[in-house]
């Protein structure tokens, strides 16, 4: 891990961070590509917000170095760091307007009156909110409300953006819409970017990498395709898509009994009336409708598996056969073979 | 059912209407009727009973109010004194203020309880034990011991109101302008500060009008050297006729009744009523 502090974009070697007397962070570490946009994924509790909040400096980690672009910013002031964040809740100051609230990171940096006012506009401009500058936050939707706080950490220009559960707030329908422009605007501008989401759809979505955090380490970093696909970790794979498990393990397309966990992908179950090469008998016991596919759900005599099927649904109580295409094997959590 | 309690409804209506109307009525003359009756007699040359209306109407109880030295120098001195007692209060209670609201530490609670039990027993001997005090250090007689007189009855606005509008602030609006880059100190001036700052107007008018008010201590400690308008009130309530005690009474409401109109607006129509929405 060591050879890759010299490198610019964010690196944290052995962070540590022990809050109440409990270790938050053990040991993280993370390297951040210039431009890259990254997520920091897990359940609540997991030690993501902390991070971000050791990234920004409102927390000084008890072990370890935050590296930005080479220069070492571990115990620098959230004041004094080139970067920016976006709270959860906005954080807009409900006492200034839209202007105002986009324009303070200049006032404070002591900008004259001409260059802030173009500045400002331009951010407004960015996401779409020239309309409401006068507005005071309480007037505006949380929709709008979350684009202020992006154009008033952008217009910052700072070296690293930082969004803690930006979409949280938003319904689903925005939170869609709202996060496909996050991702625009951080492509366009090539800003670096630590995003924290509990969301694993977000998180698939719109990041380069991943890094699925769990008690406070990271215990996979990689593309979301990757994560997908090659999940390292029981718990990855669990907590990214959906999974069956099965003890046993796994050959020529069967599951037979032994001591590891073999886990397949619901989309990796196949269902057909007719018998082929490694399918075993099944019968259809429940069919649930999703949408765009069915979730079937199909007994064996021993074990129960879940299919998502698109085309050619069969109706419950059908017996007919199953097949794997795909598995995952793991030992003690681990991922040791996929077949 | 339904239907049916959409009926009682409609029916007792009418009824609740009347006694609410009724209610109102009354309350607004048991608040504004001692004041009417003011009004009417700062403005009369006479009405007693069983006269139904006044005899005349004059001017001349205001010029003789504010022609009188000694009334005079008491709405002087009330002027006066009650601007420096607020002043004193929030250099002293206010940095108390925010350590109660912001921070944590141990006997916090214990302080805020304290501020409470200073007010919880009769004041008149609390009065009588510092008036013992003053005369050892001198200060009986003295703006300096009206002052620190009436300070006491300040401190627990100027204490509880600001802790609770500090504590209101939330932290993340701090963080979020730390994030943006500004200093501690220019966060707690254009953040934490402006954004409590309804809360201390409230404290502030409420300050006033108790330094204003007082009358107790101010007449012990302050008497016969320093009178304020709640002090001189007794003199004229015993030797002046009843129409100036009119005059002065609302001479003494006028300060109240401006700085609640003035503050009204900050308090009611400011951001803290369409702000606070975030969460």
């Amino acid at each position: 891990m060591t050879e890759a502090v010299q490198q610019d974009g964010l690196v944290l070697n052995g962070l540590t961070k022990i809050l109440g007397g409990r270790v938050i962070i053990d040991n993280l570490h993370l390297v951040v590509k210039k431009g890259e946009m990254v997520s920091l994924l897990g359940p609540s509790g997991c030690g993501k917000t902390t991070t971000l909040r050791m990234i920004a400096g409102f927390l000084i980690p008890d072990k370890g170095d935050i590296l930005l672009d080479n220069k070492d910013v571990t115990t620098l002031g959230p004041e004094k760091r080139p970067s920016a964040m976006v709270f959860q809740n906005y954080a807009l100051w409900p006492h200034m307007t839209v202007f105002n609230n986009v324009a303070y990171p200049l006032k404070v940096r002591k900008m004259q009156k001409p260059e802030i006012e173009k500045r400002v506009h331009e951010a407004l401009a960015l996401v779409n909110l020239m309309h409401h500058k006068d507005s005071r936050p309480g007037q505006i939707s949380g929709g709008e409300q979350q684009r202020v706080a992006l154009a008033r950490a952008l217009v910052q220009e700072p070296d690293i953006l930082l969004l803690d559960e930006p979409l949280s707030n938003l319904d689903a329908k925005l939170r869609v819409k709202v996060r496909e422009d996050i991702r625009d605007l951080q492509r366009r501008l090539g800003i670096t970017t630590v995003i924290v989401t509990h969301d694993q759809d977000e998180a698939l979505s719109i990041s380069d990498r991943i890094a699925v955090m769990n008690n406070g380490k990271i215990e996979q970093f990689s593309t979301p395709q990757e994560l997908y696909d090659r999940p390292e970790t029981e718990y990855v794979a669990n907590f990214i898509g959906s999974l069956n498990h099965v003890t046993g393990e796994y050959a020529e397309g069967q599951v037979i009994s032994g001591s590891a966990v073999v886990g397949i992908r619901p989309e990796d179950v196949h269902f057909s009336k007719v018998q082929v090469p490694g399918s075993f008998p099944a019968t259809v016991e429940l069919v649930v409708p999703r949408g765009h596919f069915c979730e079937v759900y199909l007994k064996r005599d021993d074990v129960k598996l879940r299919a998502f099927i698109s085309s050619d649904v069969p109706t419950a109580g059908t017996q007919g056969f199953a097949r794997i295409s795909k598995a995952l094997i793991y030992k003690d959590g681990k991922l040791v073979r996929v077949a | 059912m339904v239907k049916k309690e959409k009926a009682r409804v409609k029916t007792s209506s009418p009824l609740v209407k009347a006694l609410l109307v009724l209610f109102m009525l009354c309350m607004a003359f048991f608040i504004l009727g001692p004041l009417a009756w003011l009004g009417v007699h700062a403005f009369v040359t006479n009405w007693t009973y069983p006269n139904l209306t006044p005899d005349g109407w004059t001017w001349h109880w205001w010029t003789r109010v504010l022609d009188d030295s000694a009334l005079e120098g008491a709405i002087r001195n009330s002027l006066i004194i009650s601007p420096i007692v607020v002043l004193c209060s929030m250099v002293i209670c206010l940095p108390a203020a925010y350590a109660a609201g912001r921070m944590t530490y141990a006997g916090r609670k214990t302080f805020l309880i304290g501020m409470f039990a200073a007010n919880s027993f009769p004041k008149i001997g609390l009065f009588a034990s510092i008036a013992t005090l003053y005369y050892a250090l001198n200060l009986m007689g003295t703006v300096v011991g009206v002052i620190i007189i009436q300070l006491l009855g300040t401190i627990i606005y100027m204490t509880w109101i600001p802790a609770a509008a500090f504590a209101a602030v939330p932290r993340n609006l701090e963080e979020a302008a730390r994030d943006a880059g500004a200093s501690k100190f220019r966060v707690f001036r254009t953040i934490t500060l402006r954004m409590a700052m309804p809360g201390i107007l409230v404290a502030i008018v409420m300050s006033f009008l108790a330094s204003f008010d007082e009358a107790q201590g101010t007449y012990l400690v302050g008497a016969p050297a320093i009178f304020t308008m709640p002090t001189e009130m007794y003199s004229l309530v015993q030797n002046y006729p009843i129409q100036v005690a009119a005059v002065f009474s609302l001479l003494l409401a006028f300060p109240s009744v401006l700085l609640i109109g003035l503050a009204r607006k900050h308090i009611v129509g400011g951001q803290l009523a369409e702000g606070f929405q975030i969460k």
